[in-house]
């Protein structure tokens, strides 16, 4: 090629193979946003999926159930209890099917990110960037969501927009985690392994029926759940109870993502740089 | 290996480089690159040739800056691939063996997403992206998925968009492998083309033709190690004789053929159907065989190629 | 059932041998959290509010039929979609089948049997879990339940079979599962009585399949059946599998032999 095209990175700092640069990490955000330009459909299952749970155990279970212990309101009764759990729990989901099932077929069948790293992006960029993706996938199925159940009446507090950032800080806790997971996984039949921890966190994670249905010694081990937390945080919130208590599970989501993140990173550069 | 150019005219410069592997953690750790040196200067085309499992791809990718080293010195464009990577990632192009196009994108998506992983301001990608597509005769397909391109198409996609951020040095490894004679031939001008325009191109091949062709210099890699290097005519001269002449004689008759015309030759090598005789000059040697009353079922006086001497030097065992 | 066909199942249980660990964990695993999740949990809410509504059973006895059936048809769904897709593209068996003397009815008939072979399994594992929480009156009823759950599995499995091997990208596979699976397992009664949904609707929830693999379950299993019920459920799932398999033998020949 005869002609040059100026710009670029040609001052580029040294130490940039291990550098974390949040400018390059947004460009791998772009290349996802290009393509989904394409499949728009993705976030309208992400909705809809919740909003079945809500309409069978939420509306159909609800009328079993009656008063449910701790919710005041019981005009809306069970489903506003189950409601804000499926928004975490979508918020969940979307981060986690980018940064598991998505990712490994990036990482092992499309090998997406080989041609990424021949370029100055680095693997902390890429951990990065498809984390930050995650999170937006999370926050946008949980946003789309809460639209939804707040023109069914079961929003009813203004405190509720606050579930917004919850969902985001839900969203990269298991996105983080997810993408350190995914690392270790030798191809698709090891999905069934998350599937068998997800279904159980998903299950008894108080999603469905408060805390106070197990006995003492469950309730400690029921707690210690990311869901569980997760839940506890965008419940209360929506519910109007909002207090110094919940500080306990955001520093717990917040811990769980950087903990995830580095373990990523260094597993990453693993299987990317041999 | 000693530098007799200018330091700043060597673009690419390795001493003692070893790559290893660990399989697991447990394995002993296998050597595929085992202390090999050589040196690039500016405008060059060189070539490393060998067999599969050689040590080439390996190398290729420890001079990419995406695969550290195990051992040795390795400088591109003057710095150290473990301190610099990405500042020398934002100067060279990687053609990689397999295609690692981004299936989920159209062909000009393709080359405006690596320009921006280069860091590239938008409108500047639009512009080359623009100008690279019509270099790789693609302007046509440019909103088409790359899952519908030949294989051809894909692989001057590849290369123009390693083309994106105006590298120095050009990466190929393998460019041409996989492809039918035309999509082969059109590459090759389009190599050609950019080598004339100053950038340095390093390939890995086993084709002697693209060898003969393309590189000025090469090495001939085996087991990890330099088992030779020079130019193309060199390697030949040094390592082959100037033409061969194949023999053909009844199944089993091949050695005792050789025993027989072993003088006629500087060197013989019998192969299950074949007898290869190595000389100056074929058609005199014919000659001579012929009136020994040897009789062979065929006979073919050729050139000698790079093959002859690829061969002599890594042997016909095949090696997977 | 014939040669070719069998081939074709005995190639599947030889990759079987390889992944079946997992499968069994998932098999009993599954049905022990949802009913410790759901009979358990959101039963002591259900239960407080008193029987009634259930017709004088716990939540627990409710649920478990209904779960058996919904658990062993998402099982059947998802082996004849992902599996079925594979086999046709990527590196699956089938273009390497169907060039032999093999025809494409014979791969139909061989996978299915396949299938038919993991629904009665992970049936029977449910079944097994259901018999440790004393959810299941006597072996005779646990038998009919197994055979209940495996027929509503095959029925769900025949035509979705006979629907993937012309599915031509895997997002389809996905949206199937999301929109019309999940929604069937939500909503065919499983977890709550058909008789809880507004009247309008009901008539819609007796028209899915799925909830006359349900109501079957749950009538044998509470031994509440009637026979003209019974009759009209199994014939709807019959009517299921033979049209998949009609269906399934086109489909099959115009994508294996273009």
């Amino acid at each position: 090629m005869s002609t040059k095209t100026s710009g670029g990175e040609r001052g580029h700092p040294p130490g940039g193979r291990t550098r974390l640069s949040v400018r390059r990490s947004a460009r791998l955000v772009e290349r996802h946003l290009m393509i989904h330009r394409h499949t728009p459909g993705v976030l309208v299952a992400e909705i809809f999926e919740p909003l079945l749970y809500l309409l069978s155990i939420g509306v159909g279970i609800g009328r079993l159930v009656g008063d449910v212990p701790g919710v005041a309101d019981s005009a809306a009764g069970y489903s506003a209890f189950v409601a804000p759990a499926l928004l975490a729990t979508a918020a969940m989901n979307g981060a986690m099917n980018e940064t598991t099932f998505n990712l490994l077929r990036k990482l092992r069948v499309d090998r997406v990110y080989d041609s990424m790293l021949t370029t100055p992006m680095t693997v902390w960029d890429i951990a990065l960037g498809e984390v930050c993706w995650a999170v937006l996938r999370g926050t946008l199925a949980a946003t789309g969501f809460l639209a939804v159940i707040a023109v069914l009446g079961l929003v009813q507090s203004p405190w509720a927009l606050l579930v917004v950032p919850c969902a985001a800080l839900v969203g990269f806790a298991f996105a983080a985690v997810g993408l350190a997971v995914t690392t270790f996984l030798r191809g698709w039949q090891d999905f069934q392994y998350i599937q068998l921890a997800m279904l159980p966190m998903f299950l008894f994670a108080t999603t469905f029926y408060p805390l106070d249905v197990y006995p003492r010694p469950a309730q400690a081990a029921v707690a210690c759940l990311p869901l569980y937390q997760s839940i506890q945080l965008t419940r209360e919130i929506a519910l109007g109870r909002v207090g110094p208590p919940l500080l306990v599970a955001v520093v717990y989501l917040v811990l769980m993502g950087l903990a995830g993140l580095v373990v990523a990173r260094g597993r990453l550069a693993r299987v990317l740089l041999s | 290996m000693a530098l007799q150019t200018p330091a700043d005219d060597v673009l690419l410069h390795a001493d003692g480089l070893v790559k290893r592997y660990r399989r697991t953690r447990r394995s002993e750790p296998f050597t595929a690159v085992d202390g090999i040196g050589f040196a690039v200067r500016r405008g060059e085309a060189f070539g490393f040739l060998g067999p599969n499992g050689a040590g080439k791809s390996s190398t290729m990718r420890m001079i990419a800056c995406v695969s550290p080293a195990s051992a040795g010195t390795l400088r591109v464009l003057g710095h150290d691939p473990a301190a610099d990577g990405a500042l020398i990632r934002s100067r060279i192009g990687v053609v990689p063996q397999d295609d690692t196009l981004d299936a989920e994108l159209t062909v000009r998506e393709n080359i405006l997403v690596y320009g921006r992983y280069f860091g590239l301001p938008r409108r500047a990608v639009r512009g080359k992206a623009a100008e690279l597509l019509e270099f790789a005769q693609l302007t046509e397909r440019a909103d088409s998925p790359v899952e519908n391109l030949s294989g051809g198409m894909r692989r001057r996609l590849t290369i123009a968009r390693s083309l994106v951020n105006d590298p120095e040095i050009l990466l190929l490894d393998e460019p041409t492998t996989g492809l039918d004679p035309q999509a082969r031939h059109a590459l090759w001008d389009k190599l050609f083309r950019l080598k004339r325009s100053g950038i340095t191109l390093i390939l890995t091949t086993h084709y002697m033709d693209e060898a003969e062709q393309l590189c000025d210099r090469l090495v001939v890699m085996d087991h990890g190690r330099i088992v030779a290097t020079d130019t193309p005519a060199g390697l030949i001269g040094r390592h082959s004789t100037p033409e061969v002449l194949e023999l053909r004689f009844h199944p089993g008759a091949q050695s005792v053929m050789a025993e027989k015309l072993a003088d006629l030759a500087v060197r013989t090598e019998v192969l299950p159907e074949r007898l290869l005789l190595y000389t100056a000059d074929g058609r005199t040697t014919l000659t001579r065989v012929l009136a020994r009353n040897a009789d062979p079922l065929t006979s073919l006086v050729r050139r000698a190629t790079l093959e002859d001497v690829f061969l002599t030097l890594t042997g016909r065992t095949l090696v997977d | 059932m014939n040669a070719p066909a069998l081939r074709e199942f005995s190639y599947r249980m030889i990759r079987y041998r390889r992944t079946w660990r997992g499968t069994a964990v998932v098999s009993i695993a599954n049905p022990l959290m949802f009913l410790l999740a759901l009979g358990g949990g959101l039963g002591t809410l259900v239960d407080r509010n008193g029987p009634a509504a259930l017709g004088e059973v716990s939540y627990v006895s409710f649920l478990a039929p209904g779960l058996l059936a919904a658990a062993t048809m998402q099982t059947a769904v998802l082996e004849s979609t992902g599996p079925v897709y594979e086999s046709v593209r990527g590196r699956g068996n089938y273009r390497a089948a169907t060039a032999t003397s093999v025809q494409p009815f014979h791969l139909y008939q061989g996978h299915l049997l396949f299938i038919a072979f993991r629904a009665t399994t992970s049936a029977l594992a449910f079944v097994t879990v259901m018999l440790a929480f004393g959810l299941s009156r006597s072996p005779g009823t646990a038998l009919a339940l197994v055979g209940a759950a495996a027929l509503t599995g095959v029925a769900f499995a025949a035509p979705t079979v006979a629907w993937a091997v012309g599915v031509r990208r895997p997002s389809s596979l996905d949206s199937a599962f999301r929109f019309v699976v999940m929604p069937l397992y939500l909503l065919s009664g499983t977890f709550f009585s058909v008789d809880q949904l507004p009247a309008a609707v009901r008539p819609l929830a007796w028209a899915t399949p799925l909830w006359h693999g349900v109501d079957l379950c749950r009538a044998i299993s509470l031994g509440t059946g009637r026979p003209a019920m019974t009759i009209v459920h199994l014939c709807c799932l019959v009517a299921l599998t033979v049209t998949g398999c009609a269906v399934g033998r086109t489909t099959y020949r115009r994508h294996l032999h273009p």
